[in-house]
């Protein structure tokens, strides 16, 4: 039998093992993908087409559509997503009502990605084709808009619950409605943390493929409007690795990874840089 | 117009994009019944859903290799994270200075930021090269060839662990630090070590909120596609091995989309809705776990 101080000894071990396994997991995963990737990413790299599926050339048009299919599918889905964290923080009490909207948006937090590629394609693709022209920026970000709203709703919520009610309370004995006072007093002061949402949200929507895979098209061209087909960094990654294959072609997925990662990182950084802001100005 | 009929006017506005997620997730529900449905009354339910053979061009659609193989990655990758997770909630919540944390925990954020492609990327080059390299080199007498190429349910569920840390890790440590004060220092008065204090008493109350942390990490891995298709190896049979290739439901649909004509996308929709029926379940489950858990503390 081991004695009880040995075991707190071991076990605490163990632990600070496991939390520098979790540092080491990611950065292994990273470490690798950066060195295989950093040698190919270079200025021709970012700014060239791509040649032959993409196993030659560089990525630019691809970095476009990702931009282009980022700010759209937010342009879609943040009014929508801070409207309903608006209503549910300024004009309901917990009750039936918010607990539906609630149901609603944990379970579209929980439905995989495929799902959503397989609901996109049936309504935005093949149903409303006359508005969308099938496969295009415009269907794949409606798709993309529906898989980030429950993260806009619940950190707009977030955001709006912590500007004090006298903010509220003050502006209202002034004489102002409840909508300019929403306007003019509650959304000023909860921006940065709504800001911070809308951050991590693009984080998520540059590193969706499946969903994608259904309605965005994956054309290589650059895209002239909303109606075109394109395809996004990470649907390239993969398109790259597992449909072309070849050694050269491995090496575009990995410097594609590699630009992939570094907008990952800072994303993140920015979300975290203006959350601490917003922080310090609330308290 | 005047005043009020402009706030009424807003607030109606509100209400409508309150509800936009209610409509979202009826008409995906709506929308993929109804393409799939019609398949899965013509080819029979228990057909569909125990059939052995998927040829999808001879009209033969039986996912039950698919269902096995969804299963046997999910509960690889939960056997390889969750204690991986747990103990790292446990060792953030309980015992990391604030420096350690301070670099802990941006890693577990980036973790769950990195996009799932770039996993299956690192998975299927150097995850299965190793993978490849034992079976060749240790168990090539043991093993059938086509299970000696790395691509296997082993290699996905590692990736697939990785991929459900953060989710995992975040739960817990809330879980964990959600339990109240006086417990532990109850505990540590009464001369308990700090383990004692955490496997005796922490562990415990903070029990349910680590299931439900089990559940969504488990939803994640069930949910996940592209890292899968890219490491796993989508052969369609039933595994006998965790070095045997295999597809998950998730990863049929996404692989035969592109190319499906006819009954077979009617198939893939109905895959959908066993997939999205298999994840609904899931999430209410932690939905009522986790409510649990705060009823009674």
């Amino acid at each position: 039998m081991m004695s009880v101080q040995t075991s707190q000894k071991i076990a605490k071990v163990a632990l600070w093992i496991a939390g520098f396994s979790t540092v080491a997991v990611l950065i292994v995963v990273i470490g690798y993908v950066l060195f295989e990737g950093l040698l190919h990413v270079n200025w021709e790299f970012l700014t060239a087409k791509p040649k032959k599926m993409g196993s030659e050339g560089g990525i630019f048009p691809i970095i476009v559509s990702t931009v282009y299919f980022t700010a759209l599918t937010l342009a879609i889905a943040t009014p929508a997503g801070v409207g309903a964290a608006i209503y549910l923080t300024e004009y309901t009490r917990e009750g039936k009502i918010t607990k539906i909207i609630r149901f609603g948006t944990e379970a579209l937090a929980g439905i995989p990605s495929i799902v959503f590629g397989l609901f996109g394609f049936a309504f935005f693709v093949i149903l409303l084709e006359p508005v969308t022209h099938g496969w295009s920026l415009l269907s794949g970000a409606l798709t993309g808009a529906t898989m980030i709203l429950p993260t806009l709703v619940r950190t707009s919520e977030e955001a709006i619950k912590t500007v004090p009610l006298s903010y509220r309370e003050g502006s209202l004995a002034l004489g102002a409605t409840k909508w300019q006072t929403i306007c003019k007093v509650v959304l000023p002061s909860a921006l940065p943390g709504i800001i911070t949402g809308v951050i991590l949200s693009i984080g998520r929507v540059i590193g969706e493929t499946a969903a994608l895979m259904l309605t965005l098209g994956g054309s290589l061209r650059m895209p002239d409007s909303i109606f075109d087909p394109a395809r996004t960094m990470s649907m390239h990654l993969y398109l790259v690795a597992l449909e072309v294959g070849t050694q050269p072609a491995i090496d575009k997925a990995f410097a594609t990874g590699t630009v992939l990662i570094i907008t990952i990182f800072i994303i993140n950084s920015t979300a975290n840089w203006v959350m601490k802001r917003f922080i310090s100005r609330m308290s | 117009m005047n005043d009020k009929l402009k706030e009424k006017a807003y607030e109606k506005i509100l209400l409508v994009s309150a509800f936009v997620s209610v409509i979202i997730i009826i008409l995906i529900g709506g929308f993929i019944f109804k393409e799939g449905l019609p398949l899965i009354n013509k080819v029979g339910l228990f057909e569909f859903l125990l059939g052995k053979e998927w040829h999808p061009t001879d009209g033969v659609f039986g996912i039950f290799p698919m269902i096995v193989g969804t299963f046997a990655v999910t509960f690889g990758a939960l056997i390889l994270g969750v204690p991986l997770g747990v103990a790292t909630a446990i060792f953030l919540a309980e015992f990391a200075p604030p420096r350690v944390s301070r670099i802990v925990r941006p890693a577990v954020e980036l973790l769950a930021g990195i996009p799932s492609v770039v996993y299956g990327l690192f998975g299927m080059v150097i995850v299965n090269q190793i993978l490849m390299t034992i079976e060749r080199t240790y168990l090539a007498n043991i093993l059938r060839p086509e299970y000696q190429r790395g691509y296997s349910i082993l290699s996905a569920s590692i990736i697939l662990a990785i991929m459900i840390l953060p989710t995992v890790i975040n739960i817990s440590e809330d879980a964990i630090r959600s339990v109240p004060r006086e417990f532990k220092e109850a505990s540590l008065a009464l001369g308990a070590t700090e383990w004692q204090t955490i496997y005796k008493v922490l562990i415990p109350a903070a029990s349910s909120g680590i299931i439900a942390a089990v559940v969504l990490g488990m939803g994640r891995a069930l949910g996940e596609t592209m890292a899968v298709i890219m490491v796993a190896g989508n052969t369609v049979a039933i595994p006998d091995s965790i070095f045997a290739p295999v597809r998950t439901l998730t990863g049929n649909i996404a692989i035969e989309m592109g190319y499906a004509a006819g009954d077979h996308v009617k198939a893939l929709f109905a895959t959908g809705i066993v997939l999205f029926i298999i994840i609904m379940a899931l999430n209410t489950l932690a939905t009522v776990v986790a409510k649990r858990g705060v009823g009674r503390s």
